[in-house]
């Protein structure tokens, strides 16, 4: 073994490549909430502002209020009990403004997170089907997982820290300069240093995190892999192998990720302890100037408190600086799946219910009549209308998933209404690309396919997908009840009608033998059910939807013989009437179809009935008689 | 962190214990450096005494040096200390893992083993981190502080004993009411992420049955679900910032009236009315860190508790002591076995099993989906326990054998194979490590892969992909025989292993297998025994020319005899056969 693959995506980069952009994109989240974060503002002002005076009126109430009643006789303490009041007061208003702000930050980040996962799955549901090829579902969990977790930290966090440090920082500046020039210089040329600093670790452990984010992602790959071939592991002894390979990457992260919160834990203690430095400093020439130029000496001791409260929230605001960095890498890549493009859908023609008047003109109707048009809009408002028959033609179609790679080379073909078409050939020789074509999960740039005589690019997407139903070879489930699963075809459709359907595909019985019959639960992993009985759900789904076409691919792969020839009279009936295509392995379900195409390097290579094709003595006897490797 | 954990810390001990060590020298620094810089104020400023200003501000940065120092350190010190333990605790999980059975396997979906292995672990270490930098450095802190400041004023210090029991209480009854309402908040997440996986993965049928917006709807619903929960979550945990606030400036506004009267009346400095205030804020700050900690805990614990499922898992299969490492033949018996996945008796999948396989016999395996084929064959080389009964293998229980020799003498061909991200090579000496070249030429010969691996540019160097997905299924299939046989096993079982190769090749595979010389071309030793095979098929043709077939029906054997015998007698291969031949009868007649 050598170890993960590392061409694997890595798609964690730590840094953010345009951060003036993402920055402005969070903003323009956050404006529905402009109000709130003025109001926010406000409240972290006030807070600030209450901690400030907590700390800098204690001197004065000294001073003012008690040192001039020691030593009397019945001190009159009104006045330094008002002092206390209003203090209480001002401590009142601070710790209100701290919950207020708090309580608001937490409404706009959860509201934020909300519209920000709600409408990265509205993208994602709009996306095209090449997105998802070319995307592991890993790297898109990790959107909505790491990423919109990173963002939460911040706009939990971050922003707030961020902003009441700023404001204190550049306060305290402004009295700073106020109380003494010459002392500022000091306290700028700390600053500096400590900016200095900041870069200086930054960067270490920057190099550190990126080395750390390598190492996880190997790591992680590596117990992918071997997790999911867990039981192969097991069958051949490999465990001690497995575990010396782990080791080693084990190792490798640890390093990488020791030398990354090394440097990260290093920055509060060192800021914390340059302060001190910067406090002596300025006390050392605070005092030379006290004596030289004769610097007052409350305003010196005010200074030297200043310059603690100075560099306090510097060091906050850089402790909070990886946090906003990873955070904002993590909102570029957010963004990056918003700004993909969504699936083209430009058809204008609609999929209706029709019904025919008295003159036997076709004609809209507003409740399901059983016929359904294509609507064709006409310039003048007016629309044609065609019956929907499933008569569908396929005029030289050029296809690949990639530039450079076609995957169908030049697919002609005609299904007439009611026909069942079946496509026979080895794995990767395009047979599910076509039935792809027709659903437009992907766009020909190249001939043309035509549905009852409109060309597919002109119907709109939603309605021509809900003319066909498919049945997968990987059949989906979802979490949810089996009466769920198979309403999932058709929504409004009753029980009485899903239970229908479920005998047709032969599901009826099974499904009465769970525990709870037709509400099982199904979990998202399926396990309670066995992959033959996940496609007789899908049959039933798909028969429930009752379109006019039907595609069939591999619908039976994984239902064993005996079954399948139990459940040939429910297809033959779901079948009947239906213009259907149908990929198959096993060649006894293509048999009785109108016309057997045979694909090979994307090309049909024979076509016919059975026993024609049979007759022809060419590469579809040579299949059917099993001389030939089909998979 | 639990006792269960703690073990994982012992490698990096010394950090453990040097990173709180560094953590003290610093707060005893940071306790007294506030000290000097008040003198700096009142003693050297306001009398103007230069020369004791330097040297105190020398001795300051000194101390602070000392204590950037010790700060540094320290951070080293945890972050080796933490990440350490994360390693530790990573490898504890992956090896516990390596050593699960396939019931320990059932138990758990592969997905929620790798969040385990994954996020669940930095919380872990997260927690550690946490717990070795602050948990000293709090409770020093509000130690050294609260002594500083009853040897103030003991009599000033009655506050704390009103205010503590308030702060602590509400933490308390923060914590307990947040807790509960964060684990119904990640519960949420998890259905929220449950809905998008659920999405990636069925996408084509989403797309299909045009439910784009029933599932933006849906996932719309559980968001706000999630943000729901988080706000009452969070809604709670909020209120530990103005508690802590109105404690603290309770607390000040206490000290100064009290001591503002004491003062006056003559008892007390207002220096040390100063000092004293300064150790408050201390002290409220470590409480409130002791509070985050308490939090951070809260959040944590569910991935604790995760880690420590996998940990606790029980390995159902072990070996008992003194087991025995040779594996005389591939002779098998099963006597009276009865197997159930749960372990319970209501939902046997295997009963009363009695079988018996001579060494060198090739047994084919038929019977419908759900009959118990796949599992019968796992109870050989013991990948589950028998839930009744006894199996043996050349004539000794299985449970007597050690495992990795069990194993290794009883190769099996998994139905839902895999194989791994490697040269062709690298994966074929899975099967043996030590295996030369010719050794697995020749394998490939007998698993009639050698030729297309031949025709690959790189021959047997040619690089797979993670589950060999560049390969055909067919291709596939014959690689892991290959990789099986390479065991040079006494047994082995293809679990519907030739279903994507042809026929053609399918019988060839079968031919090698039984063929005379076959130990003597995989094993050099000149023994004429033959191998036992045992072949579960959906197609008839791939099992009608072995030995014997059992016939498979609802977790019983409902037939044991030659093809000829079984088309006669037995129904259910009568119809298998006949529905698997009609094209083929067909064919001939035309």
């Amino acid at each position: 073994m050598r170890g993960p693959n590392p061409n694997r995506k890595q798609h964690v980069a730590m840094k953010p490549e345009n951060t003036g952009k993402t920055i402005k994109r969070i903003l323009e989240y956050l404006r529905p909430y402009k109000l709130q974060l003025i109001l926010v503002m406000l409240l972290v002002i006030v807070s600030s502002a209450a901690s400030i005076a907590g700390t800098y009126f204690l001197k004065p109430l000294f001073n003012i209020y008690i040192i001039p009643l020691i030593g009397k006789q019945n001190p009159d303490l009104s006045n330094f009990l008002e002092v206390i009041g209003l203090m209480a007061v001002i401590y009142a208003v601070g710790a209100a403004a701290a919950y207020g702000y708090n309580r608001l930050m937490l409404n706009i980040s959860a509201g934020t997170l909300y519209r920000i996962r709600t409408d990265m799955f509205r993208h994602m549901q709009s996306l095209p089907l090449k997105y998802f090829d070319t995307h592991t579902h890993g790297e898109l969990m990790s959107r909505f997982t790491n990423d919109v977790d990173t963002l939460r930290n911040m706009l939990s966090q971050s922003f707030v820290h961020l902003f009441s440090s700023g404001i204190t920082v550049i306060g305290v500046f402004i009295a700073m300069l106020i109380l003494s020039p010459v002392l500022t210089v000091v306290v700028v040329g700390m600053l500096f240093l400590m900016i200095f600093v900041i870069k200086k670790l930054g960067a270490q452990s920057g190099k550190y995190f990126r080395e750390q984010q390598l190492a996880i992602g190997k790591v992680n790959g590596y117990i992918e892999e071997m997790i999911e071939g867990q039981k192969v592991v097991k069958v051949f002894n490999h465990e001690n192998k497995s575990k010396e390979e782990f080791d080693k990457l084990n190792e490798q992260l640890f390093e990488a990720s020791k030398g990354a919160h090394s440097f990260s834990g290093m920055l509060r203690p060192i800021m914390g302890n340059l302060s001190y430095i910067h406090y002596s400093i300025t006390a050392i020439v605070g005092a030379i100037l006290a004596i030289t130029t004769g610097l007052d000496l409350g305003s010196l001791a005010s200074f030297l408190q200043y310059t603690r409260s100075f560099s306090q929230p510097v060091t906050q605001m850089s402790e909070q600086f990886n946090t906003i960095l990873m955070a904002l890498a993590g909102a570029e890549r957010i963004f990056n799946l918003l700004d993909e493009r969504p699936e083209i859908d430009d058809g204008t023609v609609t999929l209706v219910n029709a019904e025919f008047d008295s003159s036997g003109k076709l004609k809209e109707a507003n409740r399901r009549t059983g016929i359904w048009a294509w609507k064709i809009p006409n310039r003048n408002k007016s629309a044609t209308y065609t019956q929907l028959k499933g008569d569908i033609r396929f005029s030289n179609i050029v296809f690949g998933y990639e530039e450079n790679k076609t995957v169908l080379k030049g697919i002609t073909l005609y299904a007439k209404p009611g026909q069942k078409i079946a496509f026979v050939g080895s794995t990767g020789a395009g047979k599910t690309t076509i039935t792809n074509l027709i659903n437009r999960f992907y766009d020909v740039p190249e001939g043309e396919i035509l549905y009852d005589g409109i060309n597919i690019k002109n119907i709109k997407k939603a309605d021509l997908r809900r003319s066909l139903s498919m049945v997968l070879q990987d059949t989906h489930l979802f979490s949810g009840t089996v009466m769920d699963n198979i309403r999932y075809g058709r929504l409004d459709a009753t029980d009485e009608e899903v239970i229908e359907a479920a005998k047709l595909a032969n599901a009826d019985s099974f499904i009465r033998h769970l525990p709870e019959g037709y509400n099982t639960m199904i979990t998202a992993d399926g396990m309670n059910l066995s992959q033959g009985q996940r496609q007789l759900l899908a049959i039933a789904r798909a028969a429930v939807a009752n379109p006019p076409v039907l595609i069939l691919d591999e619908a039976t792969s994984s239902v064993d013989t005996r079954t399948e020839s139990l459940i040939e009279k429910g297809m033959d009936q779901l079948m009947e009437g239906r213009t259907v295509f149908v990929i198959a392995h096993r060649l006894s379900t293509v048999r009785n179809a109108n016309a057997i195409m045979v694909i090979e390097n994307g090309e049909i290579i024979e076509r016919g009935d059975h026993d024609d094709l049979i007759e022809q003595r060419g590469k579809y006897y040579q299949l059917y008689t099993g001389m030939f490797e089909l998979s | 962190m639990n006792r269960k954990l703690l073990p994982f810390a012992k490698k990096y001990w010394m950090y453990t214990i040097l990173a709180p060590l560094c953590i003290v020298c610093e707060v005893i620094l940071e306790v007294n450096i506030p000290k000097i810089m008040a003198n700096i104020v009142d003693i050297g400023i306001s009398n103007k005494d230069l020369n004791y200003i330097t040297r105190m501000g020398i001795l300051m940065i000194l101390m602070a040096i000392l204590s950037l120092f010790f700060g540094a350190i320290a951070a080293r010190f945890a972050s080796i200390a933490s990440t350490g333990f994360a390693k530790e605790v990573r490898r504890g999980l992956f090896y516990k893992i390596q050593d699960f059975s396939f019931a320990n396997m059932d138990r758990f979906t592969t997905a929620s083993l790798i969040t385990r292995l994954t996020t669940d672990v930095n919380h872990a270490q997260m927690t550690f981190m946490m717990m070795i930098r602050m948990m000293i450095r709090a409770p020093m802190m509000l130690v050294m502080a609260t002594v500083m400041a009853v040897s103030i004023n003991a009599r000033l210090s009655v506050i704390f004993l009103v205010a503590l029991p308030i702060l602590a209480l509400s933490l308390y009854v923060i914590a307990r009411n947040a807790y509960p309402k964060f684990g119904e908040m990640l519960k949420k997440y998890d259905r929220l992420n449950a809905v998008v996986q659920e999405n990636l993965t069925g996408i084509r049928v989403v797309k299909a049955f045009v439910r784009g917006d029933y599932e933006n709807e849906k996932f719309c619903d559980i968001a706000n679900q999630v943000r729901e929960t988080q706000i009452k979550a969070e809604r709670i945990v909020i209120w530990n910032m103005p508690i802590m606030q109105f404690v603290m400036y309770g607390c000040m506004l206490a000290v100064a009236w009290f001591g503002g009267n004491l003062i006056i009346s003559g008892n007390m400095q207002s220096g040390q009315l100063m000092g004293f205030i300064s150790y408050i804020s201390q002290i409220l700050i470590s409480l409130m860190m002791i509070g985050m900690i308490f939090v951070m805990f809260v959040m944590t614990r569910a991935s604790l508790t995760r880690i420590n499922e996998v940990l606790d898992e029980e390995i159902d299969i072990v070996e008992k002591e003194n087991s025995i490492t040779e594996i005389k033949d591939g002779s098998i018996t099963f006597n009276n076995v009865s197997f159930s996945y749960t372990g319970k008796k209501r939902n046997m999948v295997l009963e009363n099993i009695n079988l018996s396989i001579g060494s060198g016999e090739t047994i084919g395996i038929i019977g419908g989906t759900g009959s118990g084929k796949t599992t019968l064959v796992q109870l050989i080389p013991r990948l589950y326990d028998v839930t009744e009964g006894s199996i043996t293998v050349g004539g000794m229980d299985v449970r007597d054998y050690s495992i990795t020799h069990l194993r290794d003498a009883v190769a099996m061909v998994l139905q839902k194979n895999v194989l791994f991200y490697g040269t062709i090579k690298e994966n074929l000496r899975w099967g043996n490590e030590n295996a030369t070249d010719e050794e697995i030429i020749e394998a490939c010969k007998i698993a009639q892969a050698h030729d297309f691996i031949m025709s690959f540019p790189d021959g047997y160097n040619t690089m797979l992909e993670q589950g060999g997905v560049n390969v055909s299924g067919g291709q596939r299939q014959r690689l892991c025989i290959a990789r099986a046989l390479l065991k040079k096993p006494k047994i082995i079982i293809l679990d519907d292993s030739t279903s994507a190769v042809d026929t053609a090749t399918d019988s060839k595979i079968r031919e090698a297998l039984r063929s005379e010389d076959l130990f003597s071309r995989i094993y050099k030793n000149l023994s004429s025994e033959k191998i036992t095979t045992i072949i579960i098929a959906q197609r008839i043709a791939s099992v009608m020319d072995a030995d014997r077939i059992i016939v498979m029906d609802d977790g019983r054997i409902n037939a044991i005899d030659t093809h000829e015998e079984l088309l006669r007698d037995n129904a259910i291969y009568r119809e298998v056969y006949e529905t698997q031949q009609k094209g083929v009868v067909e064919l001939e007649g035309a």
